[in-house]
């Protein structure tokens, strides 16, 4: 089985690699490029732990190709703060204790994210349904919805 | 296994075709993968498809929407135009899954993996829909209901795939719904769906319907008797009533972990009641 | 004496408020290692072959074409373990890898370890198992008769009663007072039978670690785990190695809630590193989690109350039936113990049983026994409620337990927050809130016993007066932040001035595992000990310094001051000063404790839900949702907080949508989150948290264990709020859709 070679740009950096065809861009992110910040909670789609954006898009890495991914843009948790700045849903979290265990927190950091740069002013409704595919099993999710909508008012300036 | 990413139609189609062993065509992977992981399938091929030229194009063409076969839910979800006149459609794939799914699935995919409870179909179908495909023939057309034939099982000969997706456009006074049935608010299979689509008179009196059931069946369910019930009425609640009772008549689901036959059945009816109902609405009435 | 100071009352500085966890910026970042982030030079992959058959011999499994495929490094089965030692395989050992016979469908039969997974998984399709297929049972009651398949010989004790078939392996009994008297006195008695199904903890992160074994004996071992020390002690017993050559570190954890106190693949990583010669890493994917780690077991219940017709609780029974898997385990014990805890009772008696059944060995889900014994007793409580319209709140307060109530389980309890709870929720503006068409309103108590156990900690001065504390318990819900609260709360110096770390087991003496809602109490109340012996030395330090008698010497505010006036004119010294001079002084200062802690408090709760349900599908609608719970001193209220929210949403996933689907054939159908649904966020409300302090005499500060209570009282809430909207009692969870339209359908039909 030959592998392919894949050139990306993640988080600005320019990566390439080289993968089995039936390798997904989780297994790469992980596995090869050592970037474990995105989990991988089920390996079908359904939990939203591995969470990224691929070309500006929020997606499940499980499910897209490490192949797929040549000439493409990939936003992980590891690029989301700036140096020793936080991102301010990174803070928010912090501050509304939004996380227990922290293993569904970069997926679910990625996806509102998404959804702000989307949508600055979501609902408390557009919030949960936009992140009803990032499972968490530990908060109930009240905290969660808590710190996003306060990290989407304090980005309004 | 092997990827390959075609460079045009003409490539893939070959490429299906000379393939000995299993291949799979990826466009948003999120039906192949997740049967590559389960060990459902094993595919010596994959033939990626979203590099041929148009095939991520959504384009409004003379009366009709063309909708390339590798066009994202999120972004039918984006579109303004598709939003405003086939509401409907665009709940139905807004349903298929959460929102990293969205950035991937598409209604072709969904289509072609011929599932009994796939979201998009009864929806495609209720507003006629076509799918242009392109094989060893050339090309042809045909409606969305003649591709899945048996559940994981369509109408495409070895080395078709489907392109694009039309849907015409709908006239005034006109409007769908989609509605489905799952335990939770997001992320299930749909246990039963029904899909409705209507046009009206400006007067509010129906003047073509077509209502459509999922996950009743093997494949999609089209009710012309239901249609036959709210043509001619203001959907009233009679009229609705005698439409959900025929739809309960033609179902034939089976039990499984997601739902009974009883419950499939009943709530087929009362969801296309509430689809028509929500229609009704959108066509301003 | 009380070792709960009268601090209570004092001004708390540190404890109460909400300052950042530890962890919080690795974890915010992606840096957090969790147990599949580790990767180490010359690693393995590991692949798991399981049994596809719920029940069956097996005759041979020919390994030796796996082994010649290429980049496979080793190959284990059960034969491989029998040289670690000449003990009978234990339990443990049996559920991690089948011996004779697979006994649930997902069981493991062998591994393989090779250099990548695609190997691995290549290397597993050509391992030839033969297996005698043989009858299999999965259900409780089936499973207790005398005509089932019997699923494992040799373990039924014997007090359990006659008449049921060698799966029912163990038989409990508690209770006190004159039944029939009690029933004889009631003006109604309601009796039901109650079903539960299994359900699965769900934790986001699969199971994984990584081993290192060499042939001189010794491994180390990474892994995620609630209990490192308790890793160890499996292994090693397994292994036949002694607890010092094992070396266990436990990793960040991605949830456990019970599920990851006990091991699954741990030995199997260890057998395949020493074979190989190569460090091993095993990660489970998630439909392996399902199969084959420690689902809560599934209930068959018969519940009987009685009840004057001013509410007053005059006897009170039930029957509980478990089963949790193909080998014994006490959870029903802690069922029939936790039944009727939150009742003043003069007739009560429990009984339970446990039974094997062709699946996975349970493990415990936040307060094993308990949700299901409770979902039943607080939902015949409600129908006598309903049925002689009574106030359900009034009812619960009028014979709730209280200090001095001898508890249906035996002991007479000290001070509890249960009166308070129920107070509280009385006064709350969700209990007066009017409902609307379809919607209903449902209560339940919550109990839990909450344990102590074996604890160390370590607190070490440094010489710049900062603090170290280490401790041995994973932290699965913000404690490590509470801990250094507690720290620094004692010593008198601000949070930051304390950094708490989890060591690996070389570090500290034995750490019972982190589970029983017992860290925050018992870490805590160690870590308190640890501070005061640190606090000695320091005054001591001082009084060296100052050369004055170490009995005049006192501490405040962070700094050693002289006891009294005759003790003489010195300034105070503070610890930077003080750990500073250490090494002149005697050397580096440090306080340790280690205890088996005792004097747990027992947590009670009460929980409020309001539901919609569409009645023409079947379909609930949790609509609003608050917790009371008693958490006697809540150090850090958000995680308090935190626990009492988390522990609420996976009772309602239980009450409404999660339960485990076996086929006739044995095997579990819903493997994975697509079908096991858990709670997602558009499903629910905001979860409100109202946090009760009865102080427990127990701890020091008043500290009782909160993180289990909090998923008793969601499955009778909901199925009481979902009986009131449809004015059906339901007596099965979940409470499905089809369930719940098949019951109005009929309803209809009837009436």
């Amino acid at each position: 089985m030959s592998q392919v070679h894949i050139k990306t740009k993640i988080n600005g950096d320019n990566i390439e690699f080289l993968c089995d065809p039936e390798e997904t861009l989780l297994d790469i992110l992980r596995d090869k490029l050592h970037l474990t910040g995105t989990k991988e909670g089920c390996g079908t789609g359904d939990c939203g732990a591995c969470s990224i954006t691929l070309d500006g898009k929020l997606v499940c890495s499980c499910l897209v190709l490490g192949a797929e991914a040549d000439n493409s843009e990939i936003s992980t948790i590891e690029g989301m703060s700036n140096g020793e700045k936080l991102h301010p849903l990174q803070q928010k979290f912090l501050d509304h204790a939004a996380l227990q265990c922290g293993v569904c927190t970069p997926g679910i950091l990625v996806a509102a994210k998404s959804l702000l740069e989307k949508n600055p002013d979501p609902t408390e409704s557009e919030v949960r349904y936009w992140l009803a595919g990032n499972l968490c099993r530990c908060t109930g999710y009240d905290k969660i919805i808590k710190a996003v909508l306060d990290a989407a008012k304090e980005m309004r300036g | 296994m092997r990827y390959v990413a075609a460079k045009s139609a003409e490539e893939a189609s070959n490429f299906l075709l000379q393939e000995t062993g299993v291949s799979r065509v990826l466009a948003g992977g999120t039906d192949v993968l997740v049967q590559m992981k389960s060990g459902m399938i094993e595919p010596d091929l994959i033939v990626d498809i979203k590099k041929i030229p148009g095939i991520r194009n959504i384009t409004e063409l003379d009366g009709f929407f063309r909708i390339g076969a590798a066009v994202s839910g999120s972004e039918v979800k984006d579109h303004e135009n598709i939003n405003k006149m086939l509401p409907g459609v665009v709940e139905a794939l807004d349903l298929i899954g959460s929102t990293q799914i969205q950035g991937r699935c598409t209604m072709v995919g969904n289509l072609c993996n011929a599932s009994p409870a796939a979201d998009s179909v009864p929806a495609l179908v209720a507003v006629n829909a076509k799918v242009n495909i392109i094989g060893p023939q050339g090309e042809r057309s045909c409606n969305v209901e003649e591709i899945p034939i048996a559940p994981g099982k369509t109408s495409l000969k070895k080395g078709e795939f489907i392109v694009s997706v039309d849907i015409p456009y709908r006239p005034e006074f006109s409007s769908d719904a989609y509605l489905r049935f799952t335990p939770r608010t997001e992320m299930d299979i749909a246990v039963v769906s029904a899909s409705v689509a209507i046009e009206m008179s400006k007067e509010g009196i129906c003047e073509n319907a077509k209502v459509v059931l999922g996950a009743v069946a093997p494949t999609v369910k089209i009710v012309g008797d239901a249609s036959k019930e709210i043509v001619g009425t203001k959907l009233d609640e009679s009229s609705l009533k005698k439409m959900s009772l025929k739809c309960v008549e033609i179902c034939e689901p089976i039990s499984d972990k997601r739902g009974t036959v009883e419950f499939r059945t009943e709530v087929a009816g009362v969801l296309a009641s509430r689809a028509a109902k929500i229609a009704y609405k959108r066509a301003g009435f | 004496m009380s070792p709960l100071d009268n601090t209570y009352e004092k001004q708390f500085k540190v404890i109460g408020t909400r300052p950042p966890r530890p962890d919080g910026i690795e974890k915010v970042t992606g840096k957090a290692q969790y147990g599949a982030d580790l990767y180490v030079p010359d690693m393995l992959y590991a692949k798991i072959l399981r049994s596809p058959h719920p029940h069956a011999k097996i005759i041979s499994i020919d390994t030796s074409e796996a082994e010649k495929l290429d980049g496979v490094k080793a190959v284990v089965t059960s034969k491989d373990f029998s040289k670690f030692s000449d003990n009978k395989p234990s339990d443990t050992l049996v559920n991690c890898i089948a011996h004779e016979k697979a006994l649930y469908d997902g069981h493991c039969v062998a591994a393989v370890a090779a250099l990548s997974n695609t190997i691995a998984k290549s290397a597993l399709k050509l391992i030839n198992v033969e297996y005698e297929i043989l009858p299999h049972v999965t259900d409780v009651d089936e499973a207790m008769k005398t005509d089932s398949p019997i699923v494992n010989k040799g373990y039924v004790l014997e007090n359990v009663p006659k008449g049921f078939s060698e799966n029912v392996t163990s038989y409990y009994e508690f209770g006190h007072g004159d039944l029939d008297n009690g029933f004889n006195n009631a003006d109604l008695i309601v009796e039901r039978t109650f079903k539960t199904e299994a359900a699965h903890q769900g934790y986001i992160e699969p199971h994984a670690c990584l081993a290192s074994m060499t042939p001189d004996g010794k491994a180390d071992l990474w892994c995620c785990t609630q209990g490192h020390y308790n890793v160890r002690a499996l292994c090693a017993d397994i292994m036949g190695m002694e607890s010092s050559q094992l070396r266990v570190t436990p990793s960040e954890i991605g949830g456990g809630f019970g599920g990851k106190t006990t091991i699954f693949i741990e030995p199997i990583a260890l057998a395949l590193s020493l074979k190989s010669g190569k460090p091993v890493k095993l990660v489970m994917t998630r439909d392996e989690v399902f199969k084959a780690t420690g689902p809560t077991v599934s209930s068959s219940m018969d519940v009987k109350i009685g009840m004057t017709k001013d509410g007053i609780i005059t006897a009170g029974e039930a029957h509980l039936r478990y089963q949790g898997g193909a080998f014994p385990n006490g959870t029903v014990e802690m069922g029939a113990q936790s039944a009727f805890a939150a009742y003043d009772l003069k007739a009560v008696r429990t009984k339970g049983w446990n039974v094997l059944t062709n699946r996975p060995k349970q493990a415990a889900y936040r307060a094993p026994g308990a949700p299901q014994a409770i979902y039943a007793v607080e939902s015949v409580v409600d129908e006598l409620c309903q049925k002689l319209n009574l106030d359900p709140l009034e009812i619960r307060i009028k014979n709730a337990a209280k200090k001095g109530t001898k508890s249906s389980y035996g002991p007479t309890f000290d001070d509890i927050g249960l009166i308070a709870t129920l107070e509280a929720a009385k006064k709350h503006p969700h209990y007066l809130a009017p409902l609307e068409d379809n919607q209903g309103r449902g209560l339940s108590c919550g109990f839990w016993f909450n344990f102590g156990g074996d604890t160390c900690v370590t607190l070490n001065v440094n010489f710049d007066g900062t603090i170290g504390v280490t401790e041995g318990n994973p932290d699965i819900g913000g404690s490590r932040a509470s801990i250094s609260q507690m720290a620094a709360e004692e010593l008198g110096i601000s949070y930051d001035k304390v950094r708490t770390i989890i060591a690996d087991t070389n570090s500290l003496g034995h750490n019972e595992v982190t589970d029983g809602s017992r860290v925050t109490f018992a870490v805590g109340l160690a870590t308190i000990k640890a501070a005061r012996a640190a606090i000695k030395e320091m005054c001591k330090r001082a009084s060296l310094i100052w050369g004055i008698d170490e009995d005049a010497v006192r501490w405040e505010n962070g700094s050693a001051i002289p006891a009294g006036p005759n003790a003489g004119q010195f300034d105070p010294m503070s610890i930077e000063e003080i750990a500073a001079l250490s090494s002149q002084t005697g050397g580096p200062i440090a306080g340790h404790h280690e205890v088996n802690a005792e004097g747990a408090g027992v947590s009670f709760g009460v929980h409020l839900a309001d539901v919609e349900v569409d009645k023409e599908t079947g379909s609930t609608k949790v609509i609003r949702y608050t917790v009371f719970q008693d958490a006697g001193k809540a150090i850090h209220p958000s995680y308090v907080e935190g626990q009492m929210q988390g522990g609420a949403v996976q009772g309602i996933g239980w009450a409404l949508n999660e339960e485990y689907i076996y086929g006739k054939d044995g095997r579990l159908q819903n493997a994975g989150f697509l079908d096991y649904r858990i709670p997602v966020a558009s499903d629910l409300p905001m979860i409100e948290p109202v946090i009760l302090e009865i102080p427990n005499p127990g701890h020091p500060y008043g500290v009782r264990g909160v993180g289990e209570t909090s998923i008793v009282p969601p499955l009778a809430a909901i199925n009481n709020a979902v009986s009131r909207a449809t004015n059906i009692r339901f007596s099965e969870l979940p409470l499905s859709p089809p369930k719940v339209l098949s019951s109005l359908k009929k309803e209809l039909k009837d009436g």
